[in-house]
């Protein structure tokens, strides 16, 4: 063998010929195969049913052994960061785990947005990246990236395999880690030595994990604290976040607020946890929350946060945030407890079982010293509610009101529909305007807030499950990644697509209304400038609309179709309710200079809550 | 409440020993996960132990109470990391090693080898214009040898983070369970 180069000399990967497999030093026992083969039994072992993925050159071997044996649906997607999201999409919905098999170098890099995403909204992941070959890592090799060393910073944990025998072990164990605890994104990058080198195949693994023990169950001393808190309380909100939606914890939640007489807020990520039609509901708070969540939350004197982690778009200006509430914490991930608000009782577990165990010690409790009379509390937040609900302006211009789209998609819908929405505008919107029925229905990039997270979402949710799939996406964040409709329409995933179309970045383009002085800088996408009347084309008496969404949904073999007018809306939704066989779009065309309100100002103290412009209901009235 | 950068000019000084799994990428990971969180380590240091599944990482870092607490948490949300300890001063032995090249000639010698006699510290090597002096000790010896050293000229200088252990029969990674992660 020819001498190393000095960085082979240097590297810390083997790189010498590869040992036989003898008894003593390896596993012997078991069913022979390849690495790429053993990828797809552990995957079927584990009980994987659905996988998204995009081939290429690094993960080939491991594609090779998909076949018609395989025991997972395999849904190609057109662009990786698609897979991704298709992956959380699915998660989101099915509770289960998403997987994603993709290639080395920029099919890698591309997932690492997804990758991100999921961390931030703690969705469960194994994403499957190609790397090349283990001689050729560190030699700046054809498409390779070093993907471990890309993600170190949006993963919960990631592997990189160099030898084909750890690969059910290691399958295990990311599909383990992604899914308990705080659920999050594990990367396993996969060298082509590890995929074509034989290995003894043997199910279960042992998994070998001993700096990984989450703490699941709540232990009795916090518990009574908590309780006991309850008990003296008179102003309580319950603060529920997307950790009560990946603990289950609905039912939890529905008897904590029945047993207690507590107000329910909740994140972007949980809305829908508990209906909407459930009167302890009071909607989302925070940014652009409504008044009585926000308004509730800093008036109280106990704030329960369930699974909710104080984000600054939750809180605005920290200090000012519910400045008079004890708080009580309850959270799987010990380390967001007090990383951005001090607690007073802190709990660390399982959202669902430490509410499970914390119900009897508040029954009790009330059982001993009485339940506080909270009718006063709900006087004031029934007051705010009746006050301020939810409204918006009518548009000037002739064009739709989004916020009506939402809500007549909302009554037209089958109650079972999963909501998707993307990012922006009608995000917000659809947040504030569903009559949300179910919970796990509804699926939502919120910490990162990732553009083009919609319509791969969307398909992902409609793999998990045969039910009608409504998206809700911006004109800007739909054509992020439109491409994906290919894949909508030729594997069957009839998702329903409403794009709220107002030409503009709409969101950036409220910011710049109200903070940069109507510089509208790089907004205007002149995709939906036509209005009743005209017609959208290329002819000389056309509005030149770039994309034109009909014909683009067309292109894709999707049913494609453009309302105007609240009778053309109407008729269009119905249209779409009916078609099932395949992906239908409708492109509403709304107002540009429509804005979400409520508004609390970025860094500004939520007790500032603009209502709607001239209107703050909480300013000075801080308890 | 979030108060970073944590450290602060009346910070306390902190010792973490930190048990991590012996494995390529551990040092990144802690590395990025300090620079990413916006934590502010004093001296750093790794190497491997009495397992040799285990390296030990000792962390000293000027914080207050709340960031030290955060830093504890997001270490051990890495699965890599097995145990943390905060060393107590009072129960623990703390180490530095300081090489520094003087500048001292025929003249000024003598002077500095008193000063290496009194804080019983060894010259590893002698030029007629310069000593190499190797000290040990805890940071604040090393701190008054150096400020010492000063007036005499120093040419070149390296010094390691610190290493602690607790005094006491006792090992830190008595506790960790089993030693199976030598089984990858």
């Amino acid at each position: 063998m020819a001498l190393p180069t000095p960085l082979q000399a240097f590297s810390a990967v083997p790189k010498g010929p590869v040992e036989k497999l003898t008894a003593d030093k390896h596993i012997v026992n078991g069913e022979k195969m390849t690495g790429a083969q053993a990828v797809i039994r552990a995957l079927e072992d584990l009980g994987v049913e659905d996988v998204f993925g995009l081939p290429g050159g690094a993960i080939l071997p491991v594609y090779d052994a998909i076949n018609e044996n395989t025991k997972f649906r395999f849904v190609l997607m057109r662009h990786e960061q698609a897979v991704g999201h298709a992956a959380e999409g699915y998660a989101v919905s099915t509770g289960k785990v998403g997987v994603c098999i993709v290639t080395s170098g920029p099919g890698a890099t591309n997932t690492v947005t997804a990758i991100a995403d999921a961390n931030m909204d703690s969705v469960p992941l194994v994403v499957i990246t190609g790397q090349v070959g283990v001689g050729a890592i560190g030699t700046d090799a054809f498409q390779e990236a070093d993907m471990v060393g890309i993600t170190y910073p949006v993963v919960k944990h990631s592997y990189l395999v160099t030898r084909a025998e750890d690969i059910p072990r290691v399958l295990s164990e990311a599909y383990y880690v992604a899914n308990s605890g705080r659920p999050g994104p594990v990367v396993v990058d996969l060298t082509k030595t590890a995929q074509t080198e034989t290995l003894y195949y043997t199910w279960p693994q042992r998994m070998i994990l001993p700096g990984y023990n989450p703490t699941t169950k709540a232990h009795g001393r916090v518990l009574a604290n908590a309780a006991k808190l309850f008990g003296q309380s008179y102003r309580p909100v319950l603060y529920v976040g997307g950790g009560a939606v990946r603990s289950k914890a609905t039912e939890q939640v529905r008897k904590l607020a029945e047993i207690t007489g507590a107000p329910i807020v909740t994140t972007l990520p949980a809305r829908g946890i508990v209906p909407e039609s459930d009167d302890n509901v009071l909607g989302m708070l925070g940014m652009h929350g409504t008044v009585a969540a926000t308004g509730a939350v800093q008036q109280c004197d106990l704030l329960v946060a369930i699974g909710a982690r104080f984000d600054d778009r939750v809180t605005g200006s920290l200090p000012d945030f519910a400045p008079a509430a004890r708080v009580i914490h309850i959270d799987i991930d010990p380390a967001e407890i007090g990383k951005n608000r001090a607690v007073d009782v802190p709990i660390v577990g399982d959202v669902a079982t430490v509410l499970t165990d914390l119900i009897p010690e508040i029954v009790r409790d009330q059982a001993i010293n009485g339940k506080p009379d909270l009718d006063p509390w709900w006087a004031t937040i029934n007051e705010l509610r009746d006050k301020y609900p939810m409204f918006y302006d009518e548009p000037t211009d002739g064009s739709l009101a989004p916020q009506w789209v939402v809500q007549q998609l909302s009554d037209q819908a089958d109650p079972n529909t999963i909501w998707v929405s993307d990012v922006g505008q009608h995000q917000m919107w659809a947040s504030q305007f569903i009559d949300f029925k179910n919970p796990n229905s509804w699926i939502s990039s919120g910490g990162l807030g990732t553009m083009g997270f919609g319509l791969p979402a969307a398909m992902g949710a409609r793999v998990g499950f045969d039910k009608p799939v409504w998206l809700i996406a911006g004109d800007g964040s739909f054509q992020m990644t439109s491409e994906e409709l290919a894949a909508a329409f030729i594997d069957h995933l009839p998702v329903k697509i409403a794009i709220l179309n107002n030409s503009v970045y709409g969101m950036v383009r409220q910011w710049q209304t109200l903070f940069y002085k109507n510089h509208y800088s790089a907004t205007n996408l002149l995709d939906g400038e036509a209005r009743e009347g005209q017609t959208v084309g290329v002819g000389p008496d056309d509005i030149v609309d770039v994309p034109d969404f009909v014909r683009l949904a067309e292109a894709y073999g999707c049913v494609g179709m453009r309302a105007f007018t609240k009778e053309q809306a109407t008729e269009a939704i119905s249209k779409a309710n009916e078609i099932n066989d395949r992906p239908v779009l409708i492109d509403f065309r709304v107002w540009k200079d429509a804005m979400v309100w409520p508004m609390v100002a970025a860094g500004d103290s939520n007790s500032n809550v603009t209502y709607k412009p001239g209107v703050q209901p909480l300013k000075g009235s801080q308890n | 409440m979030a108060n970073y950068p944590a450290s602060q000019p009346t910070s306390q000084r902190h010792t973490l020993s930190v048990l991590v799994e012996n494995r390529p990428g551990v040092l990144a990971r802690i590395a990025g996960l300090f620079a990413r969180r916006a934590f502010n380590i004093n001296s750093l240091s790794v190497s491997p132990t009495e397992r040799p599944d285990i390296s030990r990482v000792t962390v000293t870092a000027d914080v207050e109470e709340v960031p030290l607490e955060q830093i504890i948490k997001q270490l051990n949300k890495l699965l890599h990391v097995l145990k943390i300890v905060e060393l107590d001063s009072a129960n623990t032995v703390n180490r530095e090693i300081v090489l520094v090249k003087v500048a001292a000639d025929a003249k000024t010698r003598s002077d500095v080898l008193e000063i290496v006699q009194t804080f019983r510290v060894r010259v590893v090597d002698m030029h007629p214009e310069s000593l190499v002096i190797e000290a040990t000790g805890s940071s604040e010896k090393l701190d008054s040898l150096l400020a010492l050293l000063d007036d005499y000229g120093i040419i070149e200088l390296v010094r390691s983070g610190a290493v602690a252990l607790t005094r006491g029969p006792k090992a830190l990674s008595e506790k960790v369970l089993g030693s199976e992660i030598k089984g990858r």
